[in-house]
């Protein structure tokens, strides 16, 4: 309740701005997308929205992160077996960290030196010392482990699991696997909210959103689409990006080629864009005005303005576009070597 | 062992299955907290296993014709018992957990005294996988000893069963004939390749399935030109195929020559041996099934990996069948957090049930049939072609209703529907 008030005060403040602003200051950032079925990635520039350059990686690249400063990008290579660190400047492996087997999604520690790895095809979740790229834990849980998020305390990480239905909770301290919340079929993505107090979790066959608070680790609210013209089993929920001002998620859904956009006080869903072909997840770019969506079947992506909520321009990528992840351009370029 | 079942509990939730529904619909979630919150009432306990049975008659099947590897001795009894490790590997984060015990008897031995025996054994199943023909399905339904049992069809794929001779103790996790006809001719439709031959082996099960075939075939505009039957126990297909399939395959203009060969005895062979050069479809050639070593999406390679690590072989569609009947009855025990059977089959046999099968959609049991929906392959052996329903079939609940009988196709009763 207390955090409520500055919060507003921000978006006040952003609101005002705005006209007076004229031209924004530099927002220029890249966004890299992981090819599945290329075993590439692309990188495209956030003004230009040209593709400035496509790098080579391991064997079905899915999930994508960035380290906190920015220059080093993890690549989960599943069909590889490892994750891999990567030079984001030019594309260079730098080191390949232990993994575990099928590594699918994974998520960083708030401080950075943690990695929460989703191992799909062995039920467990592996976590990774990203300094001394030593395995500090293995932690068994349900069937085919996805979505990973770690609180933003970093006390606290969850994987859902594909087959078992559930978010598995992990006491990051002891690194155990402590409870387990049932949820609809195949969850397949868990986003914290800034204030940690609120976690999202997309069920892809359930074709839902579970809302659960964090303290009970219990399903609070379950948000479901429907979208005209469009069978019902064909939305499917995947990707979740929430902004930080806490006004909106984007829930991306699948074979229904739209993202939804929901307010995310309410929980109403508000509307729908259209995108891509079969669109799995999202990402937003650090001034929060652009949402970028991976649109596996179309192999492209779909860039949306924010503040309108309209898709303003696509992007060819490689084939099965799947992750996303996006970093401000570093002072003076940095990249154009 | 018989104390683990709570007798109040039973009853109750017994009658609740059977009592009418009322045809108002709510959000399938509202009905579905409803169910758990009547049924997870019924046992708390939870701590024993959930006792499953696999049960299984042996079938002969003539010699391979081309050399191929024989159909595997453990088809479906793996899939099922990679059914109870998934299962069991969610289960125990709520504390549940299932047993699987099996039979498998010999063609001719009494199959009925095998499910007693099961029932006798120290698991006391409730859920019996049944991979065995429709009589042996049949005579096993209505066994008095069997009253309490929920079965699990995963062999026979006759209409009859989803038709007039329904049982209300039968699920059917297989697809019936019907359906898959109908997933194959709604892609002959899709592709407007609508003329077919057909050419029908001499077996029971050959004529079943060409039935099936002609039903679908007036079911979604498609047409049969020429009807041809062939025995291939009359010659030596190595030496006269060239000769002997151009004259069996000679007819009026068509698109697809159809086979119906379930055994399997001629139905490859045909394959690039027809008098025109058409594509060959059915049993052999392009094929509707459940499931089959290509598929690959909606994260079916995962499971397929899974497979293969336990069974060392590919995953045919009898073990996905076995594997899914195993699994949903996992997922209503998670769902209810209950080990009590008689909850678990009224959940399962109530539509609020969803179950994820591998198949980019949930799945359900028919309220009026028992026959599960699923979206079905059309498979050669080489490829996925497409999947069923096919694009453009509609139907006004779900597209996955338009394969095999509809509510108002079936003449089954024991749903009350």
């Amino acid at each position: 309740m207390t955090a409520r008030a500055p919060r507003h005060r921000i978006a006040l403040l952003a609101l005002t701005a705005a006209p007076f602003l004229g031209p924004a200051p530099s927002r220029a950032a890249e966004i890299f997308v992981t090819n599945e079925r290329d075993n590439t990635v692309s990188v495209i520039d956030s003004e230009s929205y040209a593709v400035t350059r496509t790098f080579p990686v391991g064997r079905r690249p899915r999930g994508v992160v960035f380290s906190k400063d920015g220059k080093r990008l993890f690549v989960c290579a599943s069909d590889s077996d490892s994750v891999q660190v990567i030079d984001p400047d030019d594309g260079k492996l730098l080191a390949n960290l232990p993994s575990g087997e099928d590594p699918e999604q994974f998520a960083l520690s708030p401080d950075g030196r943690t990695l929460f790895i989703a191992n799909e095809n062995n039920a467990t979740t592996t976590v990774v010392d990203v300094e001394t790229h030593s395995v500090k834990a293995q932690i068994d849980v349900g069937i085919e482990p996805e979505g990973m998020a770690v609180s933003p305390d970093g006390k606290t990480a969850v994987t859902t699991s594909e087959t078992t239905n559930m978010v598995h909770w992990i006491d990051v301290a002891t690194l155990a696997a402590i409870d387990a919340t049932p949820v609809d079929q195949r969850p397949r993505h868990a986003e914290f909210t800034r204030d940690g107090k609120t976690l999202w979790v997309s069920s892809e066959i359930g074709g839902t959103v579970a809302v659960i608070d964090v303290a009970t680790r219990t399903v609070r609210h379950t948000i479901r689409f429907e979208i005209k013209g469009v069978a019902s089993d064909r939305i499917q929920p995947v990707g979740i990006s929430l902004t930080d001002d806490g006004r909106h998620a984007f829930v991306a859904l699948g074979p229904s080629d739209r993202v939804a956009v929901v307010d995310a006080r309410t929980f109403e869903v508000t509307g729908y864009i259209l995108v891509g072909r079969r669109v799995w997840h999202t990402a937003l770019t650090p001034g929060q005005d652009r949402l970028v969506t991976t649109n596996g079947v179309s192999g492209d992506v779909t860039v949306i303005d924010v503040a309108t909520l309209k898709a303003i321009r696509t992007v060819k990528v490689g084939r099965y576009p799947w992750g996303a992840a996006i970093r401000p351009v570093p002072p003076g370029g940095g990249v154009a070597k | 062992m018989r104390a683990l079942i709570d007798p109040a509990g039973r009853g109750a939730s017994g009658r609740a299955g059977r009592r009418e529904r009322p045809r108002t619909r709510f959000p399938r979630g509202a009905v579905l907290a409803c169910l758990l919150a009547v049924l997870g009432a019924a046992d708390a306990r939870a701590a024993e296993p959930v006792g499953v049975a696999y049960l299984e008659r042996r079938i002969e099947r003539p010699n391979p014709l081309n050399n191929e590897d024989p159909v595997p001795a453990d088809q479906g009894l793996r899939g099922a018992e990679l059914g109870l490790r998934d299962s069991n590997a969610t289960g125990r984060f709520v504390g549940l957990s299932l047993a699987l015990d099996k039979a498998v008897v010999e063609p001719g031995a009494d199959i009925r005294a095998a499910l007693a025996g099961l029932l006798a054994g120290p698991l006391h199943p409730r859920f019996v996988v049944v991979n065995a023909p429709a009589e042996d399905l049949l005579a096993l339904a209505d066994a008095p000893e069997a009253k309490d049992v929920l079965f699990l069809n995963i062999g026979a794929p006759d209409t009859r069963l989803r038709d007039a001779d329904c049982r209300k103790r039968i699920l059917h996790v297989a697809p019936s004939r019907a359906m898959l006809t109908d997933a194959l001719v709604q892609l002959l439709v899709f592709k407007r390749w609508t003329r077919i031959l057909l050419v029908a082996g001499p077996g029971a099960a050959d004529r079943l399935y060409a039935d099936s075939l002609r039903r679908s075939a007036k079911k979604f505009g498609a047409r049969i030109v020429a009807e041809t039957t062939f025995d291939a126990r009359g010659a030596d297909l190595r030496d006269s195929a060239l000769r002997e399939f151009a004259l069996a395959t000679r007819g009026p203009e068509h698109d697809v020559v159809a086979v119906a060969d379930e055994a399997g005895e001629f139905g490859t062979n045909l394959v690039y041996n027809t008098e025109s050069p058409r594509p060959v479809v059915g049993t052999q050639g392009l094929t509707p099934a459940a499931w089959g070593r290509a598929v690959e999406a909606w994260a079916a390679a995962q499971l397929q990996e899974r497979f293969r690590k336990l069974a060392g072989r590919t995953m045919d569609p009898a073990d996905w069948a076995g594997w899914m009947a195993v699994h949903a009855v996992g997922e209503a025990a998670v769902k209810l957090k209950s080990a009590d059977p008689a909850a678990i089959a009224t959940l399962m046999q109530s539509p609020a049930f969803e179950v994820g099968g591998f198949k980019g959609r949930a799945l359900s049991f028919r309220a009026w049939n028992g026959q599960l929906r699923q979206p079905l392959f059309l498979l050669w052996p080489g490829a996925v072609v497409g999947a069923a329903p096919v694009e453009g079939f509609l139907h006004r609940s779900t597209e996955l209703d338009t394969l095999g009988l509809d509510r108002p196709e079936s003449a089954c009763k024991a749903f009350g529907g």
